[in-house]
């Protein structure tokens, strides 16, 4: 049975919560704001707490199961991360305090400069943008100050292989290029001959996924690097899939000129749900400049005797800021954390059991799905949700039977090169015996797919809600704002 | 899956009816079944806009995916299929005739030399990820 809304099970006058008796004289409140028919619940506090505790279990995350949501790299978030992020002099401090008060978060926050571009070979860093997208409109808007920083206003495209997410073209879209898509070659790489083609003397660059959303990697980023470098472009790397590289391959040294990396993906600080993101964008020295303000930096080394000194400082051809204050600070907190627990070594492991994870699932599946693309991959794979046996069924089928069994479905219908795309992503975390149990379900269902689809079209069968309306959902909407009929006159 | 013999069609599963100079263009079956629920179309072209081959004019988006409509051949829009706003999903129940999506006047007849005719449309060459 569905959980009643909390204006369901409100009564008149129940309360969760008794002020004290005031301590201090009472004063008229302007009757002018009182408002009678302010449609606010009232009920007790364990009714409360029953509700959301009960909602919370009809949810799915990765503390309770399989995730495999691939491109969203949805690894368990380690809890002393959380730890650090609530210890009082990161929680509360204020972002508008002096630097000489807050020496230890700016630390923190160089210190994560840092090791970010130590990690992608990038020289320097700025940690404000809020999330992966919002880290690529700042690293298009950079290219394009670079562009016109020269006098050369004539570079507006933009190009974007056929398998990029989509917020690729829409980032470029909004800073004011033209987007110009290129198709993959055979083995899933971006296909040179097409890319030849559009290099000239309006090329703005390239936005690269490397490894792409098939999982592989590209195979062509060194000539595809050099051949849009010689036409004048420049090279956006979308560091979404920063999780297989780890320790292995810095996307500078590929050629990638800007780039944004995914606190939230690649470095664990928890995500889903909304939640907050953090895209910072590493940039080559020719680039720096143009970072946006204020980045941090270590103004006075410090010795034996005295602490380092760190302090804002604003690049000297900056784009400007891109988020108020200076990013989500508790993200940082927790990839520092995630880091620094792990060691170099560790964040090695970490991409390497995660391209071992996804080719042990993908090996364990590839005679009940179509891959196509079949090589090794990285960290995720792309199969196919469809059979020429099983006419009806479709990918979003198998994953919604896939519930059925604990886990969360993987992408749909991503990348868009693919039909019936299922994306999995399994991630480091994951044990043998899960993929193991993971590679059991997905091979049942395949069958199943050919011999009972009816149990794959009607499924969900064991989540406290069945199959839901889709294009209800998108189509019909429904707006209530519970605003008073005369809300706003005179 | 339907394709009328007495259309045009392009690559990217676009239709053409045309009679004198003037054209009626569509998405196909083919493209209809692909996208499955449409759940929004967005015509972006404006009646008497003069727009090139290529260029964008709709947008129709699904439960799975949004993909943009590409005008077959040049012209200038002189009606648009305002009924789509409200019932998007007559785009699968009839890719033909009631979801046409814009009506324009060519401008350069012979771009229609660079479409298929129903047979080539049916055996042109997809790539089958």
């Amino acid at each position: 049975m569905p959980e009643p809304t909390l204006f369901d099970i409100s009564k008149a006058n129940r309360r969760g919560v008794r002020y004290p008796e005031p301590d201090v004289p009472e004063a008229d409140f302007p009757q002018d704001f009182l408002r009678e028919e302010l449609p606010l619940p009232e009920i007790s506090e364990h009714e409360v707490i029953r509700h959301f505790t009960n909602i919370s279990q009809y949810n799915h995350g990765v503390d309770i199961g399989f995730y495999p949501l691939g491109s969203c790299t949805m690894k368990y978030n380690p809890k002393v991360n959380e730890d650090v992020a609530r210890l009082p002099g990161f929680a509360f401090i204020h972002p508008l305090q002096p630097p000489e008060t807050v020496q230890g978060a700016l630390g923190l926050m160089y210190e994560l400069q840092e090791w970010l571009g130590e990690i992608s070979g990038f020289t320097d860093v700025g940690l404000q943008p809020a999330a992966g997208a919002h880290g690529e409109l700042t690293g298009v808007l950079i290219i394009r100050a670079y562009h016109r920083d020269r006098g050369d206003e004539k570079r507006t495209k933009m190009l974007i292989p056929d398998s990029a997410h989509g917020t690729n073209p829409a980032t470029s879209a909004m800073s004011g290029m033209e987007v110009v898509e290129l198709p993959s070659d055979e083995r899933g790489n971006v296909d040179l001959e097409a890319l030849e083609s559009e290099c000239d003397d309006t090329l703005a660059g390239i936005m690269i996924t490397n490894p792409n959303t098939l999982g592989l990697f590209d195979e062509n980023i060194v000539e595809a690097c050099q051949l849009v470098h010689e036409a004048g472009g420049l090279v956006y790397g979308d560091g979404a899939n920063m999780n297989a590289l780890l320790g292995t391959c810095k996307p500078a040294q590929t050629g990638i000129d800007v780039m944004h990396f995914n606190l939230h993906k690649t470095f664990s600080t928890p995500h889903g749900g909304g939640g907050p993101g953090s895209g910072p964008v590493g940039v080559v020295p020719e680039l720096a400049d143009f970072l946006p303000s204020p980045v941090v930096i270590r103004a006075e080394k410090g010795d034996e005797k005295n602490a380092p000194f760190y302090d804002f400082h604003v690049p000297e051809k900056t784009i400007g800021r891109v988020k108020a204050f200076h990013g989500h600070f508790g993200m940082f907190v927790r990839a520092f954390t995630y880091m620094i627990s792990l060691g170099k070594e560790g964040l090695r492991d970490v991409a390497e059991s995660a391209v071992l994870n996804a080719n042990y699932l993908r090996a364990l599946i590839k005679d009940s799905y179509n891959i196509p693309y079949d090589r090794m991959c990285m960290h995720e794979f792309v199969v196919q949700g469809e059979w020429e046996d099983a006419p009806d069924i479709q990918a979003l089928d198998v994953s919604k039977r896939m519930m059925d069994f604990g886990i969360h479905p993987p992408t749909n219908y991503f990348p868009l090169i693919v039909h019936e795309a299922l994306m999995i992503e399994p991630t480091e975390t994951e044990t043998k015996e899960t993929l193991d149990e993971v590679a059991q379900v997905m091979n049942k269902i395949a069958k199943e797919a050919r011999e009972e689809p009816e149990t794959l079209k009607t499924a969900p069968h064991q989540t406290p809600f069945g199959r839901l309306d889709e294009v209800k959902a998108a189509k019909d909407l429904i707006l209530n704002t519970s605003l008073p009929e005369d809300y706003g006159e005179d | 899956m339907k394709t009328p013999s007495d259309l045009l069609y392009t690559k990217n599963d676009e239709w053409v009816r045309v009679k004198d100079n003037v054209a009626v263009i569509g998405i196909t079956d083919y493209a209809q079944d692909q996208l499955s629920d449409v759940v929004f179309v967005e015509i972006v072209a404006f009646e008497d806009d003069e727009l090139d081959q290529g260029e964008t004019c709709a947008i129709v988006e699904s439960v799975k995916a949004a993909a943009d409509v590409y005008m077959p051949v040049s012209g200038k829009i002189i009606d648009i299929n305002e009924t789509l706003v409200d019932s998007p999903e007559l785009v699968n129940e009839d890719p033909f005739g009631d979801a046409w999506l814009v009506k324009l006047e060519l401008t350069d007849p012979g771009e229609l030399d660079d479409l298929m005719d129903a047979e080539a449309y049916k055996n042109m060459e997809r790539d089958d990820h």
